[in-house]
Order: C-alpha cells, then sequence, then structure tokens
C-alpha cells in the first residue's frame, strides 16, 4: 500500500517547525506504524538525509516512550492502545496521514516528533509514593487488601505516563495522570497514611508545572491507552477537598 | 590475573547471614562522604539507586530513557517468585533454591542461588508495602500462580503487568530519593566508557543524547544494572533501545565477561511476519498455565486448525514430559517447538509456528476466568496478529528474551574490576544455563534492595585512596577516548545503515549460535561476523552530526559493541563441548534429543578476559555441589 506522510520536522533549538510531505509506497498492510517510520528513516539515510527523530522502545504498548499525534489523535485511532501497537491495517491505501508530537505549554518540543516530559517525574517526585525504606516492611500477608479493591487499584496504576492525556486535552491538563496516582495509593490501605499530603503536594507541583485545569470533558480517558477512567479524577478532586478542610 | 568468587565458608543457610554480619559498616556520617553511580534504572538500578540513598550515601543516577520509569523490565508480565509457600503446597526456600539450580541445569553457584531464594520474601513484602498492586484472593490474601520448571504455586503477580507494577514501585522510592536530595537523576544519559586507576573504577564517561555532550563524573564505586544483550539478535522481545555497551565498555576496561554463550530463547512469542519486523512481543508463559501446545501429527498439514481432529494433533510436550507437560522449562519448550517446525509440522503462513490453544480451558473454565487472567496478554495478541485468541488458538514460536550470560561477579556482586558491581540481567550469577520464569524481577530486586546495599561496604571501606591527579587523569583520558570512537564512526562515509548491518548479525546469531550449534556452524560463523565487522568499519553511514539527538549515531555504536559481543558469544559456544540448559551443541544430544551434560569437563563459568589486540582469554570458574547432587535434569 501507499501511504502520505506529513511529518512535523523542527530542529534542536529551534523554536518553530514545519511539516514536510512523504511518500511511502510497497508497505506492507502488517507492518506497525513505528517500523514504517523505521523505513522512511533508512530510505532517508540512503539519501543521505537526516531521519526524523521520535521515541519509542519497548514497541508493546508499556513503556509510555511513543508520543506521536497521527491526524489529530494522540496515539492514533484507537481506544486502548499506544501508537507502537498501531498497524497500516488500520488505514486505507492512498491515505494522507499527519503526525505530529504531542503538544503541551508543559511538553517542549525538543527534535520533531520528541517532546519533554520530565513535568511527570517532577510531580512524582513531589510525593506518589509510600514513603518506606527499603527493609522496613512488615509482613505482607499483615495487610489485607480486598480484591475488588486490589483490582481497581490496579486499573488506576495501569498509567503508562505517556501524556497522552495532556496532549488531547484543550487545557492541556495532567489532571488524568495526576488522579491514576492519587487513586492507585489512596484506594490502598498501604496508602492511606500520606494521601492527605500526597494530593496536595501533587497538585500543587501539577499547577507550577504549567498543565491547564480540568474541565471535564473526558477527552483524557478516550485518548488514553490504558482506558484510565474518569472515575479517578472525581476521586482525586474529592480527596483533594477532603485534605483542604 | 587471578580472581576469586568470595563465597563465604559455612552451612549452606547460614552463608549470607553470616557474611553481613562479618562485612564492615559504613559510619553513617561517613556515608554521605561516599559518591556512587548508577548506571540503569530497570528494577536493580532503580531499586539500589532508592536503597543506598536511604542509607545515606550521594548517589548518581543515569538512564538512557527520558525518564526512569521506562526502562525495559516495565515490560515483564508474568509475575515474580517467592518462598513464601502461602498456598500451603510444599514450597521452602530449599525448594525455591532446588528448582531454580535444576532449572539452570547446574552451571550456577550454590551460594548465589541460595541467597537469592532466602531473600526472596522480603522482596515481597518490601512491594507491597510500597503499594504494589498484587492479585488478590477473596480474602484479601496474596494470590499465587504457577510457572514453568516448578509443580508448586508460588508466582506473585499483578495481572500481565508485573514488570510495570514493581518497577513503578522502586521508580517511586527512587523518585523519592530525588526529592530528597540523595539522588541527583540523569536522564537520556548513556554510559560510554568506564575510568580505571590501578583496577580500580573513578568514574563513568556519558553521553547527552539530547545535546551529545560528553562528560566525565567521579564515583568511589560505579554500580551497573543495564540488562541483557539479547539485542544482539537484532529480533529479539527486548526494548528497541536495550544494548549491551556500558557492560562492553566495562570488559575492555578489564571486568571479565562469563558465560556469554547462555542465551534464553523463549517459547511464546508471537511469530514475526515479515521483513519488516523491527522486534518482537513475548507473551508470558503463564499462558502454558491453561493453554495447550500442539502441532498437527503429519508433517505438511496445512488445515485451519478447526479442521484437525484430536487424533491427528500432537501434544508433544504433554507427550514428552508427562509430568509437566505444557510447564517444561522454557528452553526445553523451545527447542521442541523448533524440532517440530525442522520437521514440517509448522502452522501458520510462515510454517515457522505452533498453536498454543485454550478451546479446553475456555470449556472447562469459562470466558470470564480466562479474560481475568490473560485479558490483556490476549488483547496484545489480537492487536499485534489480528485474530481473536477466544476463537482461533494463539500461533506461537521462540524468540530471544533474556541473557544468563553477563559480566562476571563475585558474592558481593563486584567485577574484576575494584568497585565496579553489577547487578540484574548485566550480570551471570544466579540463573546458570536456562532462567526459570518469574525469577529475573526476583534476581534484579534481590540484588538492588537487599544485596547491593549491604555488599558495597567493604569496598567503600577498604579501598585504596586514589591520587587525585591520577583519578582526574583517567577521566579525562576517557573522555578522549570516547571522542575519538566517536569521530571515527562519523567520518566512515559508506552507504550502509547501522541497522541493515545488525540486520545481518542477528541473522547469523540466530542461525548459528541460537537454538541448535554444531561445532562447523560455529566456526564459520565467527568467520561470517569478522567479515561484518570489517563492513562495518568500511561501508558504514551515519548522516548528521554529534551534537543533537542522532539515533543513527547511537545504533552504530551499540552495533560496534554487538559485532565484538557476537564474536565472544560463537566462540565461547564453541568451547563449551556439551549441551546444558539454553546451550544446545547438536553434536551432544541423547537418542531422544536431550541435552547431554558433562560433568566432569565443564561444570565450571566460562570467565572471559579481554586482551588488547589478542583472542580473550578463559578462565575456569568450577562449580562445586555440595548441596544438590549433579544430575540428570529430567522432566518427563
Ligand atoms: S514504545 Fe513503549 S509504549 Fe509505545
Amino acid at each position: 500500500m501507499l501511504l502520505k506522510l506529513k511529518i512535523w520536522r523542527q530542529k534542536r533549538g529551534q523554536k518553530k517547525g514545519s511539516f514536510e510531505n512523504y511518500e511511502m509506497d510497497h508497505l506492507s498492510p502488517d507492518m506497525s506504524f513505528l517500523e514504517m517510520l523505521d523505513q522512511l528513516n533508512e530510505d532517508l539515510v540512503g539519501q543521505k538525509k537526516v531521519p526524523v527523530a521520535f521515541d519509542h522502545d519497548c514497541r508493546e504498548g508499556i513503556c509510555g516512550s511513543c508520543s506521536l499525534v497521527i491526524n489529530g489523535n494522540p496515539h492514533g485511532p484507537h481506544a486502548g492502545s499506544a501508537v507502537c501497537q498501531l498497524h497500516l491495517r488500520s488505514f486505507k491505501d492512498k491515505e494522507e496521514i499527519w503526525i505530529e508530537p504531542f503538544r503541551a505549554k508543559a511538553f517542549p518540543v525538543l527534535q520533531d516528533l520528541i517532546v519533554d516530559r520530565s513535568a511527570f517525574d517532577r510531580i512524582i517526585q513531589s510525593g506518589a509514593y509510600v514513603s518506606v525504606n527499603t527493609g522496613q516492611a512488615p509482613e505482607a500477608h499483615s495487610i489485607l487488601v480486598e480484591k475488588a479493591k486490589a483490582e481497581e487499584a490496579f486499573s488506576h496504576a495501569a498509567c503508562i505516563g505517556c501524556g497522552a492525556c495532556v496532549a488531547v486535552c484543550k487545557n492541556a491538563s495532567a489532571s488524568l495522570f495526576v488522579a491514576a496516582k492519587v487513586s492507585h495509593l489512596a484506594l490502598l490501605p498501604q496508602g492511606k497514611v500520606e494521601k492527605k499530603a500526597r494530593v496536595l503536594k501533587m497538585v500543587k507541583q501539577m499547577e507550577k508545572e504549567g498543565f491547564g485545569a480540568c474541565t471535564n470533558t473526558g477527552a483524557c480517558s478516550r485518548a488514553c491507552p490504558k482506558e484510565i477512567s474518569l472515575h479517578s479524577i472525581a476521586r482525586m478532586n474529592r480527596e483533594y477537598f477532603k485534605s483542604i478542610f | 590475573m587471578k580472581f576469586f568468587n568470595h563465597i563465604p565458608s559455612g552451612p549452606l543457610e547460614q552463608k549470607w547471614d553470616r557474611h553481613c554480619f562479618e562485612l564492615p559498616l559504613v559510619n553513617p556520617a561517613n556515608k554521605r562522604k561516599h559518591h556512587i553511580i548508577v548506571v540503569g534504572t530497570g528494577l536493580a538500578g532503580a531499586s539500589a539507586s532508592a536503597s543506598l540513598a536511604e542509607l545515606g550515601y550521594q548517589v548518581k543516577t543515569f538512564c538512557i530513557q527520558d525518564s526512569p520509569r521506562r526502562a525495559h523490565s516495565i515490560a515483564a508480565q508474568g509475575g515474580i517468585n517467592a518462598a513464601k509457600n502461602y498456598p500451603g503446597d510444599g514450597d521452602s526456600i530449599r525448594r525455591l533454591f532446588y528448582d531454580t539450580i535444576k532449572g539452570g541445569d547446574f552451571r550456577s553457584r550454590e551460594a548465589n542461588v541460595y541467597r537469592l531464594a532466602q531473600i526472596s520474601n522480603q522482596i515481597i513484602d518490601q512491594c507491597v508495602a510500597q503499594g504494589v498492586p498484587f492479585a488478590r484472593e477473596y480474602g484479601g490474601l496474596l494470590a499465587n500462580r504457577s510457572f514453568g520448571g516448578a509443580q508448586v504455586s508460588r508466582t506473585f503477580y499483578a495481572r500481565g503487568q508485573t514488570g510495570q507494577q514493581l518497577l513503578l514501585g522502586a521508580y517511586g522510592a527512587l523518585m523519592r530519593q530525588v526529592d530528597k536530595g540523595g539522588v541527583r537523576l540523569f536522564p537520556r544519559h548513556e554510559m560510554m566508557d568506564l575510568a580505571v586507576v590501578e583496577g580500580q573504577v573513578a568514574g563513568v564517561v556519558t553521553r547527552n543524547l539530547l545535546t551529545g555532550e560528553i562528560k566525565s563524573h567521579f564515583a568511589q564505586a560505579v554500580i551497573l544494572a543495564t540488562g541483557g544483550y539479547g539485542n544482539i539478535f537484532y529480533l529479539s522481545t527486548n526494548a528497541m533501545h536495550s544494548n549491551a555497551s556500558a557492560a562492553w565498555r566495562c570488559y575492555k576496561k578489564g571486568a571479565f565477561f562469563a558465560n556469554p554463550c547462555f542465551t534464553q530463547i523463549h517459547p511464546t512469542c508471537i511469530p514475526r511476519s515479515g521483513d519488516h519486523q523491527s522486534k518482537l512481543t513475548l507473551l508470558s508463559e503463564s499462558l502454558r498455565n491453561d493453554g495447550r501446545i500442539w502441532v498437527p501429527k503429519k508433517s505438511g498439514d496445512k488445515r485451519v486448525p478447526e479442521n484437525i481432529p484430536e487424533g491427528e494433533r500432537d501434544y508433544y510436550l504433554e507427550r514428552i514430559y508427562p509430568s509437566f507437560g505444557n510447564l517444561t522449562p522454557r528452553d526445553l519448550a523451545s527447542r521442541q517447538a523448533k524440532f517440530q517446525v525442522d520437521a514440517g509440522k509448522g502452522v501458520g503462513p510462515t510454517g515457522e509456528a505452533v498453536y498454543l490453544d485454550f478451546k479446553e480451558a475456555l470449556e472447562r473454565r469459562g470466558k470470564n476466568f480466562l479474560s481475568e487472567k490473560y485479558g490483556n496478554l490476549f488483547q496484545i495478541y489480537e492487536k499485534i496478529t489480528g485474530e481473536n485468541p477466544y476463537e482461533k488458538p494463539m500461533r506461537i514460536y521462540p524468540a530471544v528474551h533474556y541473557t544468563m550470560g553477563g559480566l562476571w561477579v563475585d558474592y558481593n556482586l563486584e567485577s574484576t574490576v575494584k568497585g565496579l558491581f553489577v547487578l540484574g540481567e548485566a550480570n551471570f550469577s544466579d540463573h546458570g544455563a536456562n532462567r526459570l520464569g518469574a525469577s529475573a524481577l526476583m534476581q534484579g530486586l534481590a540484588d538492588g534492595y537487599f544485596i547491593i546495599p549491604r555488599t558495597i561496604a567493604r569496598h567503600l571501606v577498604e579501598r585504596s585512596s586514589l591520587e587525585e591527579k591520577k583519578v582526574k587523569k583517567a577521566l579525562e583520558e576517557s573522555v578522549k577516548e570516547v571522542q575519538k570512537r566517536l569521530d571515527k564512526v562519523l567520518q566512515i562515509k559508506g552507504g550502509k545503515t547501522a541497522g541493515a548491518i545488525h540486520r545481518e548479525l542477528g541473522y547469523l546469531l540466530w542461525e548459528y549460535v541460537g537454538m541448535l550449534r554444531n561445532e562447523k556452524g560455529l566456526i564459520q560463523v565467527i568467520t561470517a561476523i569478522q567479515g561484518l565487522k570489517d563492513q562495518f568499519w568500511k561501508e558504514l553511514f551515519i548522516p548528521g552530526e554529534q551534537h543533537y539527538k542522532n539515533a543513527e549515531l547511537e545504533k552504530a555504536l551499540r552495533v560496534a559493541d554487538f559485532l565484538e559481543l557476537a564474536e565472544l558469544m560463537a566462540q565461547d559456544s564453541l568451547e563449551r563441548k556439551e549441551s546444558c540448559g539454553s546451550h544446545f551443541r547438536e553434536e551432544y544430544q541423547s537418542q531422544e534429543q536431550e541435552a547431554l551434560r558433562d560433568d566432569e569437563h565443564f561444570c565450571h563459568v566460562s570467565v572471559w578476559e579481554h586482551t588488547e589486540g589478542k583472542k580473550a582469554l578463559l578462565h575456569k570458574e568450577p562449580l562445586e555441589f555440595k548441596e544438590v547432587s549433579l544430575s540428570v535434569r529430567s522432566y518427563k
């Protein structure tokens, strides 16, 4: 199959970039989207041109490295998957595809399709953990967790920290990311002790990083490769208000 | 050079406790004065960084990803073993120890493996306390499942994302220390060289992958937790950027490399779909708890699976290994799949696959049961192949997954360079010739949380203080060397990409140093690898320059190191004239195609020393078995 690609190119250190056109032919529909970009880069190198820079690593939807916006959708057209799990069989022959980096004030573009998401690390750093040093833990079975609670905590803990929620949000809010972690730990007995301080610190850091406010449009949850539910945001808000009053 | 494994004396059960007692302590006030570098932020690196900073050491932590949370441990699916014996099915520290020694086909150290089994229980406590959402039973207790090579249920899991949850726990602990100022974090930095003065580490040289900046960092101890070298095969289940370069640089600076030929080929991966394939995806072997593996009895049978009646199917693992059935260890399951395919019984469009069938489990336990246990694995499969495993049997085939070989370390996890410690998959220590499922996470965390924080003390207390002048000079020279290497690859103005050369290397290794190996092939492949290396240095082309994100440059440097390591792997395979675990030499097999170990001549670790301009030198560390008797590994 043939695809017409319009890819965002931006040199390192420059504030602006632009779309460039590339045409790829003889593609197999079984190829993954990132394998197509590999192929393009291989061709570009063959023509002594500079290949397109993009983040990726595991290519199975778990590391959260890949971060492309395809035709306006972070991670492409399918719900519940990262762009590294997208295959060309999802596109039509001769289709035009626009490829851009995740865009948000708090995620500056570094080069081509690579953005800086270190703001997420700083949010985690602010308090997204249980403070227990190595060797201080009690015997595992001294902490019982209701099965349903454990399952629910897991479904929030499944966040891969990719930032699609921010990229898709018209306010560039990181609420889903923060709320997923707040919920994961608030649901478990281990996270209870620090839950007030945790939510306050994380929300404060989120604001400091320049992420926008949440206006409940729900686009984040639909774009999330792990389908983290909007309930987490409601829970975060509850935890937040309980903490300030 | 002489080297010692420093295994403590005394009875097996008491070795670790005694050793901990005999190790010196570092005065709390002095800990701040010690600078430790950790390279890598997977389970081993993140847990080590956090634990050392908690104790008060000054830690600098480097990773190649944009965030420490993205290290490849994140992709581990199945679970983590521990000897808790919660199900009460007869497990114990001794049994976990025994299973691991046997699973490794008697090519690992008793003392190390016993310690691993002892520590396994503390790991679960630690992770639970951090809030890792392990699977639970209705009563709120932790749930367990079984894995290959074991007849008890000792694997703790968090759906099919155990590695992710454990890593996020360790990453949380790490970020907590970053916040407290105990750890300085350097993401998007790659270690390029190790600086050594008088056989002792002086620091590392790194390259900032965004700006290209090369810098040196001083340290009294360096901890390498950079993972395995499976990507040497081009196609593997490793993440795209997993590489051997940091370890290889250390090898060239005097750290010995052990058992490079022990590479694990995992039986349950999604088969490749064509030449465009960039990597392979694993499906946790926990699937073998409920899936049944089969091929058609007749070779060349091209009927769709639904049309092959029960009586014409060969559930070959159940037939050959009746007591372990589909849960035989990985090396056996992989090799048997290859035998079936080589006999023309492979299935699917490429003929390089076998079936993993859930029909019976679906009838017996229902769809809900399967989706709760394996839902995300089934989804991964469907996303990649477009087929629904509830309706059609999965097609699976072995793929390179893990490397048991790695830098040689003593009982303290210290390499032959003083002050260089190696953790997790990057070392060779615990898995012998074959690793059991759910043991990699256990080892990474044992090394990082519980072993290194104790064993590093001896080096810090007893190290000779190096002259500042010499340290400075060594670091400067290392920087120069790195720059020279960069200049050298950047100026080759050929026409081949590093990727193309890597693909050829991968093909050679898969064919000749893969699941089946023989003398003739190994001799041939060494020459072929050398040819490829010449080609690399003559015909490579890297576009762009050093001072921005240049993925082609990164790749080329890693491929250059893979080319050298590949030769050592082949050399090691050639020297090991026996079959054991993952290492199967066709000349050494029984009538039933089972591996024939030669304990008389090969009951040792093969330890390789780099020599400038000459062939690597082989040393042998004899393996002694006092607690278990060397026996033929039988799973029948
Ligand atoms: S590359 Fe890891 S999630 Fe996409």
